[in-house]
């Protein structure tokens, strides 16, 4: 069985762009780390308050866009670690992010029956942020209810039944209309109270604050930014434990694995539960956000666009899923109203994206920013130690490293 | 048409939330095992392309479904070639001159389907073979071509040509539906006959071609063993193409049956579920085993149509996902288990 990451030619791999930025950030101190990364995020921040001309989309809030990428980047996260890390497939995970918008929009709707923020436990100025760890606890138990029984199904077996999975959480939600009021959906669903003032009488949060540079959704925005940055903190400290290295030993071969003492279904159910639950974080963001659901909001086909998303960054690569994630939701906004021959471009956005996935997994299957594995854990002290200019014994022994200092 | 009289037998039991209807289950049992059983002769023909292509390549063509929708196309634009125009109309041919043209549709549903299927093969998993690709990097093409090959007739066909798009194309009724004679009482009309008679001829053929011929027992020893069958002279290649191609043949076929019973069905999304149940079908019966597809097929197409009338109709979908996660749950291996290469090896 070949490696996932392993370059179609043995020997060497080539080292590209993400490459490049990786060894250029792992040779700043990390003083310079912070002096460089925190200007970085901030500047990313405020890219929707000041759009650069080019960069800007036409036809739609560029904020709105840029909180809805923020969305779909806790999503490529969530799913990254399913996918990319423990190597299983979920074709369903739009079902989480529904089981979390709708854990939002249930308990706060006037349209729901379980609508607690009339005169219920939920005070209707703190709903959503109260919900929110809820909707990350539901998704994560509804992640271990379909992980128990399925996880022991392999590769292909996995991803039709989480394709199910996924359809069968939208059918409910289209079915159940006397709890979820059907395709007509829940609507006035409850956002953070805050910043509330003579001109936006509803808070800064809410979908009446239009005035750019600072509408709603670049509010939404900063939002999903600190969610993104805090799953990311939790991701990445997973990743470089235990856990993440039973990840990536299951991915590469389960049985060897299993052999080696790694109890792989109960690794794998973490990380189907930790995905889940960060689908349905961003899902809960969702509802916040649009404060409108309906089950049309939650098809298949955007399962196939998150994992897109994944594929496209680089399956195993948090940042790569995060440009992947932007790829996906910027360039059909951008292309929105930009009509060639009476069809808007924003229209073909599945061809185009059916095709970049046949594409690169054709010639480029470990997507456009590739994970280095082995740079992972320990696998980097012993290449820093190599990196350096004086080798210790150890790192003589080591095998050179990929992409020696110039 | 069948299709309606369930309906107006399912109108009064629909409701908001899960029913357990078992009265009208009782009620309408033969009704809904043969109308389960035209719908079943559709899944199984779907699913024995989903199970032959498992069987010699260990992949779930997950484009399958798109296969069977280009067939719907196919079918379509092979009536109006033979002079049948789209309106609300049906046509009343001789009965004679209804089998000649249903033929002749299907002749076109197949030839559309089986080269598309080919094509797939050649463009999309050719590649991916050459460069000895995993498991989860063919399904991911898979996927990638299902939304490529449906986005196409979506939104790039209607450009050139009078067809696909947003909207389902009129439908071309050739068959008036019409009750033919009784079977415990429930009806049986002519659609029905001519989907089941026609998916029997069809399947029993496959049969014969798999296990009886030459190329048969080339894709038995494929799928068995593919470097033991290239050292004993098969052709890989050629076998992988043959068995795309008998696959989208029998997917062609079988939209041809879907569209008589569904008229309106034609539309770039309408491959989707089917695909997803016929799927469920072979995993059903047992996937990579021809005879488990096509009992799978007849099971789902049956048990979707009870569970519709015991839960109501909107849980149709349902049952289908419901049955499949069990099937995997309890016994992965299918209903009938063993695999395309064990058969009469």
């Amino acid at each position: 069985m070949t490696l996932t990451n392993a370059p179609a030619t043995p020997g060497r791999p080539r080292a590209g762009v993400g490459d490049a930025i990786r060894t250029w950030w792992d040779g700043l101190a990390r003083p310079m780390q912070w002096l460089v990364g925190v200007p970085a995020i901030i500047a990313l921040a405020l890219l929707p308050v000041f759009p650069p001309p080019f960069v800007d989309t036409p036809f739609l809030s560029f904020g709105g866009v840029m909180a809805q990428f923020a969305m779909y980047a806790l999503i490529a996260v969530g799913l990254n670690v399913v996918v990319g890390s423990a190597g299983l497939l979920d074709l369903g995970y739009v079902g989480f992010y529904a089981v979390g918008a709708y854990t939002v929009g249930l308990l706060t709707s006037p349209n729901s029956p379980w609508n607690q923020t009339d005169g219920g436990w939920l005070n209707p100025d703190w709903a959503w942020l109260a919900c929110l760890p809820l909707a990350v606890a539901v998704t994560a138990v509804s992640g271990l209810i379909l992980g128990t029984p399925t996880l022991r199904l392999r590769g292909d077996y996995l991803a039709i039944v989480t394709l199910g999975f996924g359809e069968i959480v939208r059918l409910l939600a289209d079915n159940l209309t006397e709890v979820t009021n059907g395709s007509l959906g829940l609507s006035q669903i409850a956002y953070p109270h805050v910043g509330e003032s003579e001109s936006i009488p509803q808070g800064v949060f809410s979908a009446g604050n239009v005035d750019p540079p600072l509408n709603s959704g670049v509010w939404w925005y900063w939002l999903g930014m600190f969610l993104v940055i805090v799953v990311l903190l939790i991701v990445g400290n997973l990743e470089r434990s235990r856990v993440g290295r039973a990840w990536v030993a299951i991915r590469e071969d389960e049985d060897a694995a299993e052999i080696m003492g790694v109890p792989t279904f109960n690794f794998k159910l973490w990380a189907f539960m930790i995905g889940a639950a960060i689908g349905g974080m961003s899902g809960a963001l969702y509802a916040g956000q649009v404060q409108f659901i309906n089950p049309t909001g939650f098809n298949i086909i955007n399962s196939m666009l998150f994992l897109c998303a994944v594929v496209i960054g680089g399956q195993g690569n948090k940042l790569g899923v995060i440009v992947g994630a932007f790829i996906i939701v910027y360039l059909p906004a951008r292309l929105t109203g930009i009509e060639v021959g009476g069809q808007s471009l924003g229209d073909f956005k599945y061809l185009f994206f059916g095709l970049t996935l046949v594409i690169l997994m054709i010639f480029r299957p470990q997507g456009l920013f590739p994970a280095r594995q082995k740079l992972l854990t320990y696998g980097r002290q012993v290449y820093q130690a190599v990196r350096r200019p004086n080798p210790s014994p150890v790192a003589s022994l080591a095998p050179p490293p990929a992409d020696a200092p110039k | 048409m069948i299709a309606t009289i369930v309906a107006d037998a399912t109108t009064s039991y629909t409701a908001r939330s899960i029913d357990f209807n078992v009265s009208a289950l009782v009620d309408n049992f033969w009704q809904l095992t043969i109308d389960g059983l035209s719908y079943g002769s559709i899944y199984a023909l779907v699913a024995v392309g989903y199970t032959l292509v498992y069987g010699v390549l260990r992949l779930i063509n997950f484009a399958h479904s798109e296969i069977f929708m280009l067939g719907m196309f196919g079918q379509y634009v092979g009536l109006q070639l033979l002079g049948f125009a789209p309106s609300g109309n049906t046509y009343n041919e001789g009965m004679l001159a209804t089998v000649v043209f249903l033929g002749l549709a299907m002749m076109f549903a197949m030839a559309t389907s089986g080269a598309a299927a080919v094509g797939l093969e050649r463009v999309a998993y050719r590649p991916l073979r050459k460069r000895g690709a995993k498991p989860l990097i063919f399904l991911i093409t898979a996927i990638g071509m299902a939304f490529v090959i449906q986005e196409f007739i979506h939104f790039v066909l209607p450009r050139f040509v009078d067809l696909g798009g947003t909207n389902a194309e009129q439908p071309i009724k050739l068959v008036d539906p019409k009750v033919e004679f009784t079977v415990f009482g429930a009806p049986v009309t002519n659609v029905t006959l001519i989907i089941i008679g026609s998916a029997v001829v069809l399947a029993l053929a496959t049969e014969v071609l798999i296990n009886r011929t030459k190329l048969g027992r080339g894709i038995r020893a494929v799928a068995q063993d593919p470097n033991t069958a290239t050292l004993m002279g098969v052709s890989r290649e050629r076998i992988i193409m043959l068995t795309f191609l008998i696959g989208g043949v029998l997917a062609g076929a079988a939209a041809t049956l879907y569209t008589l019973k569904i008229p309106s069905g034609i539309i770039y999304s309408g491959g989707f579920i089917l695909g997803i149940k016929a799927f469920s079908a072979a995993v059903l019966g047992g996937i990579g085993n021809l005879r488990g597809a096509l009992l799978g097929g007849l099971i789902l197409g049956v048990a979707e149509n009870y569970g519709q009338i015991l839960f109501g109709t909107e849980w149709r979908d349902v049952v289908a996902f419901v049955l499949l996660v069990l099937v995997l749950m309890f016994r992965p291996t299918g209903i009938l288990g063993e695999s395309l290469a064990r058969t009469r090896a």
